[in-house]
């Protein structure tokens, strides 16, 4: 079966050093190649604010890692994950489906402004200068306020 | 106040649907109430990708108490409040967003 893309982020204690993520960031690796697994990205957030006290910690180290592998690999990593102390609280998201469908709205939404702007006898792109200007908010402009609860 | 006055006069034009349901996507139309009419934020603004990492984005969705914000207060559609809803919920199962605040 074709690989499917994956997202992890997990937490970690607020006086984790440097040196201790990148251990543990091996480790996850370790297991991922293990796997016949690819880590794509990887993404330090730093230490962040928890919304909630998670193990009485108030603060956590974010790191994000973007992985291609099989349900097998992710069944794997959440395992260990899950034995590993060091790792507060992690989260393994399936990403691919939805890229898929964000790519095709984008595409469709691109080449039908196309279709319609040629319809009306215009070059298919947005010229600069041309129509309101995206940067002056209308002030009058208020359809959405999230409030009143 | 959000949804206080409408935008303007023009009071006449608004048919006799019920308020709630009223939440078709094109024309302004006001209805004698004076109330504004709600867009999808997400549609308006041509955001595809409501994604759990960006709080930003779903900050004004969690009011204070840690809720989700209903559809008929927000004006979401039913596809984005959908996404929403997700999104929410995995940042909350990282801590990104609270569960509850009190």
């Amino acid at each position: 079966m074709a690989d499917r893309q994956y997202e992890l982020v997990y937490i970690l204690p607020p006086e984790t050093t440097d040196q201790q993520a990148a251990e543990l960031h091996e480790q996850v690796a370790g297991v991922v190649s293990r796997m016949n697994g690819t880590i794509d990205k990887t993404e330090n957030w730093g230490r962040r604010k928890l919304a909630y006290e998670i193990a009485h910690f108030k603060e956590g180290v974010y790191v994000l890692e973007g992985l291609t592998g099989s349900g097998a690999l992710v069944k794997e990593l959440d395992r260990r994950l899950r034995v590993i102390d060091q790792v507060v609280r992690h989260i393994i998201v399936r990403v691919d489906e939805e890229k898929k469908v964000i790519d095709r709205t984008r595409t469709k939404r691109q080449s039908e402004s196309e279709r319609r702007r040629v319809r009306r006898g215009l070059p298919p792109q947005r010229q600069p200068g041309e129509g309101r200007s995206s940067e002056t908010e209308e002030p009058d402009d208020d359809r959405f306020d999230a409030m009143e609860v | 106040m959000p949804f206080g006055q409408g935008r303007g006069g023009g009071g006449g034009r608004g048919r006799g649907r019920t308020d709630k349901k009223n939440a078709d996507k094109q024309q302004a139309q006001r209805r004698p109430m004076f109330r504004r009419r709600k867009v999808c934020k997400f549609c308006a603004d041509k955001i595809d990708d409501i994604n759990y990492k960006d709080v930003k984005l779903l900050g004004p969705f969690v009011p204070e108490r840690g809720k989700i914000l209903p559809r008929r207060i927000s004006g979401t559609c039913a596809m984005h409040q959908r996404k929403l809803q997700t999104a929410i919920k995995r940042a909350r199962q990282i801590a990104l967003i609270p569960y509850v605040t009190d």
